[in-house]
């Protein structure tokens, strides 16, 4: 920016220059912090010709930190990884599989297969891209002691089967487990994952089964309840964008009293993750649908849980 | 580890006084805060603030494993990687060698169907020396329903493992391993579960049955069930953390009752549900649903995370439970909830036979 002499060194047509002289502005640090309707009000100019003047001492306006086109989302969304889940129907529902920079809620009633896909997706994001995976490794946060090891086995050994370079050692070698016993664990937990991710950059799905169990019981101030949660939704956002995550949030459900259910956190909470799936039984079989999500249409598939894993 | 005090983290004694004098005494109390309303509480400067923040998160982290460390952990140090069998081969191949260590796995049925007998027969399969098979350990019983039966335990034992329980001496030496508690409340069955964190290493405790866990904590009583879903709550985090931290099987029985419905399970015909509702539902890993099918009691796995949905008709004899004939049935998943008075069959279920 152009910060010494006086304004005659612009070379602004004279009735500009003598406007602005008219008004205070001799020099060229006058000029400086100066707004252009401010300028122009002040000179009786018109904003483009204050706008002008600003451009000749360098002010171009910053633009906003932070804000972003509609293009540069556009190739963001575009080059968005997803995570396969095993059937193609699901992965339709959302929207290819489990974007990468997105928080994706998995809610369902007990025994539908909510931790069976979290564990499906720890293997799965190891697969190379040809496969659905990411080439990459993941974090299992188990607030529930829902993750049986001898099902993650049965799992890696249907996937070794068809990645011959990775053998079932080396899958459950890359799943990085860790295991809270109350909500200021998992707190702390999720507070000290920036750094762990910065020592891992390999990871590239974050999963935390479930988000809901210990929040249900542990507080009386729902309201301080819901600070928290957002408090750590708002985190758990910046993780995945930072360190190009996909974060899979698993939440129970709750039964109203006329035996409807709903998920779990109450109403603030519906408003963190991007998306939400419901998983639930219709006609005898599992089903998924994506009801909430700022791109996807509501879409619904079925899935079934065989004996070495999601399939069709 | 909520408890852990902050005087215990490493921090500056200055620290510790600023966040004592708020009443910040340990990391629950700091994390029970959002950063902001503690930074406003405190009011320190920026950098020691976010200095001390990270020590207190540091500290309270939990380390983490790889999947792989802990399979060969397992591998190595435990008994059919982490298994109790159930001595119903069936069952136990279903389950992956048994029921697991580590985990809650509960029973559920009407009453006299069976519950309290699998337990024994479980205890005794704890209590028998590895060289028979079992887990040469100790069993602790919390028997709220005054069920335990001696005569019985004796009968199954005597039948199952003649060369044990033919003389005294071993009879007493099993016996004796054998802990029986009665609580009569709720808080009485907490307290006996808190006590335990130092009776399971000293006694070498291998097994841990609650039967019934739903006898204290059912109630009728509609203003009381934001509390008992507490309580209850509570109580699995509780049975969690001993099953983890002391790799044990936690064998919970529990009831049925006639009133309630569940959206999305079961499709109408059933008359009774689980009781204790949803939020026990998930905290349970695997369920085991004692019912009758087509005139013959079952043994249903309603919720297991490595097998599928299979019904096994049992009897109960003097050897404990057998199960009863060469078939069982592949049944619907969803019925995680729903306990069938008697199942009239569905001609869309495959019956299997194995030898």
């Amino acid at each position: 920016m152009d910060d010494g002499g006086s304004i005659a060194r612009l070379g602004l047509p004279p009735y500009l220059r003598s406007k602005l002289l008219a008004c205070g502005y001799s020099s060229i640090a006058d000029l400086h912090g100066a707004s252009p309707l401010d300028l122009a009000r002040d000179a009786s100019i018109s904003s483009d010709e204050a706008l002008s003047v600003l451009r000749r001492i360098g002010a171009t306006p910053a633009p906003i930190a932070g804000a972003k086109t509609a293009w540069d989302l556009m190739s963001f969304d575009r080059s968005r990884s997803r995570i396969g889940t095993g059937c193609s129907g699901l992965d339709r529902v959302f929207g290819g599989g489990v974007a990468s920079k997105e928080l994706t809620e998995i809610c369902g009633a007990p025994g539908i297969g909510k931790t069976q896909l979290g564990m499906q997706l720890a293997i799965n994001v190891q697969l190379p891209r040809s496969l659905g995976g990411l080439n990459g490794h993941a974090v299992y946060i188990d607030t529930e002691g829902s993750f049986m090891m001898e099902r993650v086995l049965q799992m890696a050994q249907r996937s070794a089967l068809v990645t011959p370079d990775q053998s079932v050692e080396s899958l459950l070698s890359h799943i990085f487990y860790f295991r809270v016993f109350d909500s200021t664990e998992q707190i702390a937990t999720i507070n000290s994952l920036n750094k762990f991710l910065e020592e891992h950059k390999e990871v590239k799905l974050l999963v935390i089964d479930s988000v809901t169990f210990h929040f249900r019981q542990d507080f009386h101030d729902l309201a301080l309840r819901a600070r928290l949660l957002n408090s750590m939704a708002q985190k758990l956002m910046a993780l995945a964008h930072h360190h190009e995550l996909a974060v899979v949030l698993v939440n129970q459900v709750t039964t109203k009293g006329n035996g409807e259910i709903r998920p779990a956190l109450g109403e603030s909470w519906s408003h963190a993750c991007t998306n939400r799936v419901i998983l639930r039984w219709e006609g005898g079989k599992r089903q998924a649908c994506m009801f909430k999500s700022p791109s996807l249409p509501p879409a619904k598939s079925s899935f079934s849980i065989t004996t070495r894993g999601i399939g069709e | 580890m909520a408890n852990r005090s902050i005087a215990r983290m490493g921090l500056d004694e200055a620290v510790v006084r600023l966040f004592a004098a708020r009443k910040i005494h340990n990391a629950k109390d700091a994390l029970g805060l959002t950063e902001m309303e503690l930074m406003e509480l405190l009011d320190m400067p920026m950098d020691s603030f976010e200095a001390a923040l990270a020590r207190i998160n540091k500290s309270v982290c939990p380390p983490f494993k790889t999947v792989l460390s802990i399979v060969q952990m397992r591998s190595k140090n435990e008994v059919a990687m982490g298994h109790l069998s159930t001595t119903l081969k069936l069952l136990d191949d279903a389950l992956c060698g048994g029921i697991p260590f580590g985990v809650i796995t509960e029973l559920v049925g009407p009453p006299g169907i069976g519950k309290t007998q699998l337990c024994l027969t479980l205890s005794i399969q704890t209590v028998i020396p590895t060289s028979f098979g079992g887990l040469g350990g100790s069993v602790v019983y919390i028997d709220t329903e005054r069920k335990f039966s001696t005569t019985r335990m004796m009968q199954i034992g005597s039948h199952k493992y003649p060369g044990i329980f033919c003389n005294e001496a071993s009879v007493r030496e099993i016996a004796q391993r054998m802990m029986i508690l009665t609580p009569t409340s709720a808080p009485e069955l907490v307290e006996s579960l808190q006590k335990l964190q130092s009776i399971i290493p000293e006694d070498n405790v291998k097994l841990l049955v609650i039967d019934s866990i739903a006898t204290l904590l059912e109630g009728d009583n509609e203003d009381e069930i934001f509390e008992r879903q507490e309580l209850l709550g509570k109580q699995a985090s509780l049975l969690k953390y001993l099953a983890e931290s002391w790799r044990l099987p936690v064998v919970v029985t529990n009831h049925v009752r006639a009133s309630g419905t569940y959206e999305g399970y079961g499709d109408g015909e059933s008359e009774l549900w689980v009781a204790l509702g949803t939020a026990w539902a998930h905290a349970v890993n695997i369920r085991l649903v004692l019912e009758v099918r087509e005139g013959r009691r079952c043994i249903r796995i309603a919720k297991c995370p490595v097998s599928p949905a299979i019904a096994m008709p049992f009897l109960v004899t003097s050897y404990g439970m057998e199960i009863d004939g060469n078939e069982f049935w592949q049944v619907s998943e969803q019925d995680v909830m729903a306990v069938y008075r008697n199942y009239d069959g569905d001609d869309d279920e495959e019956i299997i036979r194995f030898n």
